[in-house]
């Protein structure tokens, strides 16, 4: 069991006040709070080893080249991946352009089908929007159903000898739904062997234990900013061999091994992929934030989030009008609660919230195609992580009441 | 900000409309939205000598783009063309009385941003 009240202390931010009162924060699916590990982390490095990586060979080049290494092998030890298969990106979103801009341009070509979801990020669905447009190829979006599950029986549909790529998220930012991705992958390899896979785990990484072996991903995409670590850093799981064969993304420093007048030569993966200076100390800050959660256990991080889902349901669903979307069944799904309450508008319902301190989310959460879905332009979004507590749910429950007091006509 | 963006004069005009619907055989008309919410607000109206005679609005939305666009009709209604075109985003923040958090106030101008295409006039935004 967690204790939330004592990691939130762990967490300076919660020392501010807003509008006068204690932060309630509840939109940790757009980004978390960080822990004061992960800021140290970050001003250490600046302060006692900063230095570019890979290239010196000074004594402090070196220290800061191993500290990023070792942060690679801190986040590939996180996933059960081996060093070589973890590429440093930006965020969740450059981890799938990467995928459509290397191994997508190599691989579709005109005719070829990808398979996405219509409970996608847009993160998840521009890229291929993008490629499939580019190579005439085609993009089906894998339906959900009314409770916001994917519809497993009409994947057989879907795959065909033209899927290239399936590519779907593990956790929907939105719905909440976790996809059984483990039994999806072993459906899909069963049908035909060759169809590469790519794992959306922005949402689910930070909440879930993962091991992308045991799920046999080809691909797992996510964001150092939702899990705990500092902005700027994302990452690419890919398969060894799969990466191997798949052309440079960005290209200039670093992943190449010799350049001459007339051409260059690639570097080895996965420093291929890492074109340029990295983001250093956010990668150390990664690390740090991951150091931070394993001393938690990703089981109790899960069994946390759980607890706080069992009760904001008993406690949502009893408010009048609220409608929540998503599965019912709570151990299908993360603490990420879509919802409307009658006919006020979500901005409104985050506005009167932000008055009492409380931090959620207004819009389509950059699922529109999902919310088209469900015939909704925006819902409010509450989000739930390992700082959130009992009362956080309360100042929820109390806020949503006060705006449906003012709104009631 | 203590529930100061929801006092009274935006709960009355979000409850109670003015100048609410659609002008029929409008001198102009448009409707502007706000993808990110999907709000969206249309203008129509009439012209007389020199002046905007009449103006309604139409649509759905939030309570700030909703009372926003009331305010807006009872505030510019009768104005003179001039008066119109040089009705900056800042006069009509001072109309509408209310604080706007600066989230919201796309949602506030909806209507203006409405009723400046209406018009052909250009957006002065800021
Ligand atoms: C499911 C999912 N995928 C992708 C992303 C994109 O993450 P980022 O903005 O860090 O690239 C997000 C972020 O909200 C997300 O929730």
């Amino acid at each position: 069991m967690l204790d939330a009240h004592k990691i939130k202390k762990d967490f300076p931010i919660f020392r501010q006040k807003f509008s006068g009162q204690p932060l309630v924060y509840l939109d940790s699916t757009a980004s978390s709070q960080k822990p004061q590990a992960v800021i140290d982390a970050v001003s250490e490095c600046y302060e006692k080893y900063y230095a570019n990586v890979h290239r010196g060979i000074y004594q402090l080049s070196e220290l800061a080249s191993d500290a990023y290494e070792a942060s690679r092998a801190t986040v590939a030890k996180f996933i059960g991946a081996t060093i070589r298969e973890i590429i440093f990106t930006r965020n969740a979103t450059e981890s799938l352009n990467l995928i459509a801009f290397t191994w997508g341009k190599q691989n579709i070509s005109e005719g070829d089908e990808i398979i996405i979801t219509e409970m996608e990020h847009h993160a998840n669905i521009v890229p291929w929007q993008q490629l499939t447009a580019e190579k005439k190829a085609k993009l089906h979006y894998w339906p959900i159903t009314d409770e916001g599950r994917l519809d497993l029986d009409k994947l057989d549909a879907l795959l065909n000898g033209r899927t290239k790529l399936v590519s779907l998220s593990h956790m929907s930012n939105v719905l909440g739904t976790i996809n059984p991705v483990k039994d999806i992958i072993k459906k899909i390899r069963k049908y035909r062997s060759d169809i590469v896979i790519s794992i959306d785990g922005a949402q689910s990484l930070p909440h879930i234990p993962v091991n992308v072996v045991d799920i046999d991903a080809d691909f797992y995409s996510f964001s150092s900013h939702k899990m705990l670590g500092p902005a700027g850093v994302g990452v690419l799981y890919g398969k060894a061999e799969i990466l191997e064969s798949m052309p440079p993304f960005l290209t200039g420093g670093d992943m190449i091994t010799k350049v001459t007048f007339e051409g260059a030569e690639w570097n080895d993966i996965p420093f291929k992929f890492e074109a340029g200076t990295p983001n250093i100390a956010g990668v150390i800050g990664l690390a740090a934030a991951i150091n931070y959660l394993e001393d938690l256990g990703m089981d109790n991080v899960y069994q946390h989030e759980q607890d706080l889902t069992a009760k904001v349901f008993s406690e949502l669903l009893k408010i009048d009008g609220l409608k929540l979307f998503g599965p019912k069944d709570i151990k299908d799904r993360g603490a990420i609660f879509s919802f409307t309450l009658g006919d006020i508008h979500p901005h409104d319902l985050a506005s009167i919230l932000d008055e009492q301190g409380v931090a959620i989310r207004a819009g389509h959460h950059c699922a529109q195609p999902l919310h088209q879905r469900f015939g909704i332009e925006a819902t409010g979004r509450a989000s739930f992580y390992i700082y959130n507590t009992d009362e956080d749910i309360k100042s929820l429950i109390e806020g949503l009441k006060k705006a449906q007091e003012l709104f009631s006509l | 900000m203590s529930f100061d963006m929801y006092r009274e004069i935006i709960m009355d005009h979000y409850k109670n409309p003015r100048n609410f619907g659609a002008i029929k055989n409008a001198d102009g008309q448009a409707t502007k939205d706000n993808p990110l919410c999907g709000d969206s607000i249309q203008i129509t109206y009439s012209v007389g000598k020199e002046k905007l005679s009449d103006i309604k609005f139409n649509g759905t939305g939030c309570s700030i783009s909703l009372a926003g666009a009331s305010v807006l009709t009872e505030n510019i209604k009768g104005k003179k063309f001039d008066e119109v075109k040089n009705y900056t985003d800042e006069d009509f923040m001072k109309d509408l009385t209310v604080p706007i958090s600066p989230a919201r106030r796309k949602c506030a101008l909806l209507g203006l941003r409405a009723l400046r295409q209406a018009m052909d006039i250009e957006q002065h935004e800021n």
